[in-house]
């Protein structure tokens, strides 16, 4: 499943959306290897509990032909399965520098919408965002490039001052990477 | 001489007997709360100093309690790493205030758990050699330790506390954040 695919392969993404069960990514990456299809970008989480897969994968078979033969997938009825042709997306270029912010405090309305505003006003990007709710607890943590441009001090007491507004705290600090 | 002193420090020194504290839970304000300086002398540093120890004593599996973590935004906190697997470098009990890390290195990923964040464990970036200066509650020495490896994370994961600032604050990325399964 790791071999390059041919520069005229079409790619599809799907998603499997539904109630969790074991098997659900051994049957969906079987039939797809049947296909004859690679596996390229894919990430699969609990959401609330429910089973949540994005994949995007590579070959020759068309939309309707994945979907046949993903559709036993979805008989039951507890799994919702889409597929769809997308193009070839070139990575960016960037200049920018990796970020990660967090957000917790009391659940309220409006938490991820108002400090995610304040990331776009700048130009900033997110390149990876995680939300969770346990209990009263309510926690954003994304990671984000921010245009090398972008004042990053500022941005920073934008989204505290935003964040201050709802009740909830937020520190934004560099994404370290280590070189080994 | 200070590890030595840190070392030999115990709770009998208080002279006054710990109460149980509730622990509190985020988003509790507090936890978010910059702490402020104490007088290590003071009977009330001395007292919550004592609570902080039992409190920490009756919590299965706690290796350190912050000040903040019991409703007390001030900068005071209890280690013991001594029963802790990846405890190298130990001091025993001892509780300080005021603290700083005044150097530190080598960075390592691990993952934490809080008492105040029962629901979440979280992958946290911190060095595991640190030097950390603080005062000793009931006489107010100044004391400088140098430690490692577990200890030196719980150090750190307790002074951040006292800067208002949770594990989740320093997640290393937007993956790094876990459902806990299973509780202490």
């Amino acid at each position: 499943m790791t071999s390059s695919p041919s520069a005229s392969a079409t790619l599809h993404a799907i998603t499997v959306l539904g109630h969790d069960r074991p098997g659900i990514i051994a049957e969906t990456t079987g039939c797809l290897a049947d296909l004859g299809l690679n596996l390229e970008d894919s990430t699969m989480t609990l959401l609330r509990g429910h089973f949540a897969m994005m994949l995007i994968c590579a070959g020759s078979p068309g939309a309707a032909e994945i979907e046949t033969a993903l559709a036993p997938l979805a008989q039951d009825g507890t799994l919702t399965v889409t597929v769809r042709e997308v193009p070839v997306e070139q990575p960016g270029f960037s200049d920018g520098t990796p970020w990660v912010l967090t957000v917790h405090g009391g659940d309220r309305a409006g938490i991820v919408s108002s400090v995610v505003t304040e990331v776009a006003r700048v130009g900033g990007n997110i390149t990876d965002l995680t939300t969770r709710l346990a209990g009263e607890l309510y926690l954003l943590i994304a990671e984000i490039d921010l245009p090398a441009s972008v004042d990053v001090t500022a941005v920073e007491a934008a989204i505290r001052s935003v964040a201050s507004d709802l009740g909830v705290g937020a520190t934004l600090r560099p994404a370290e990477t280590d070189e080994l | 001489m200070s590890d030595e002193r840190v070392s030999s420090w115990s709770e009998d020194e208080l002279g006054v007997p710990g109460r149980v504290l509730l622990v509190v839970r985020a988003p509790e304000a507090v936890l978010s709360t910059v702490g402020v300086d104490v007088d290590p002398t003071a009977p009330e540093t001395v007292q919550l100093a004592a609570d902080l120890v039992a409190t920490m004593r009756v919590s299965p599996g706690c290796v350190g309690l912050a000040a903040p973590q019991v409703g007390v935004a001030a900068r005071v906190f209890c280690v013991d790493v001594t029963e802790h697997p990846k405890t190298r470098t130990g001091h025993g009990t001892f509780v300080l205030c005021n603290a700083e890390v005044v150097e530190s290195s080598r960075n390592e990923k691990a993952r934490e758990g809080c008492m105040s964040v029962p629901d979440f464990t979280g992958d946290v970036k911190r060095a595991s050699r640190v030097v950390v200066s603080g005062a000793l509650p009931g006489t107010g020495e100044i004391v400088t330790l140098t430690t490692d490896a577990f200890e030196a994370r719980a150090l750190q994961h307790e002074i951040d506390h006292c800067a208002g600032l949770l594990f989740l604050d320093r997640a290393a990325g937007a993956h790094a954040i876990y459902a806990r399964k299973t509780y202490l």
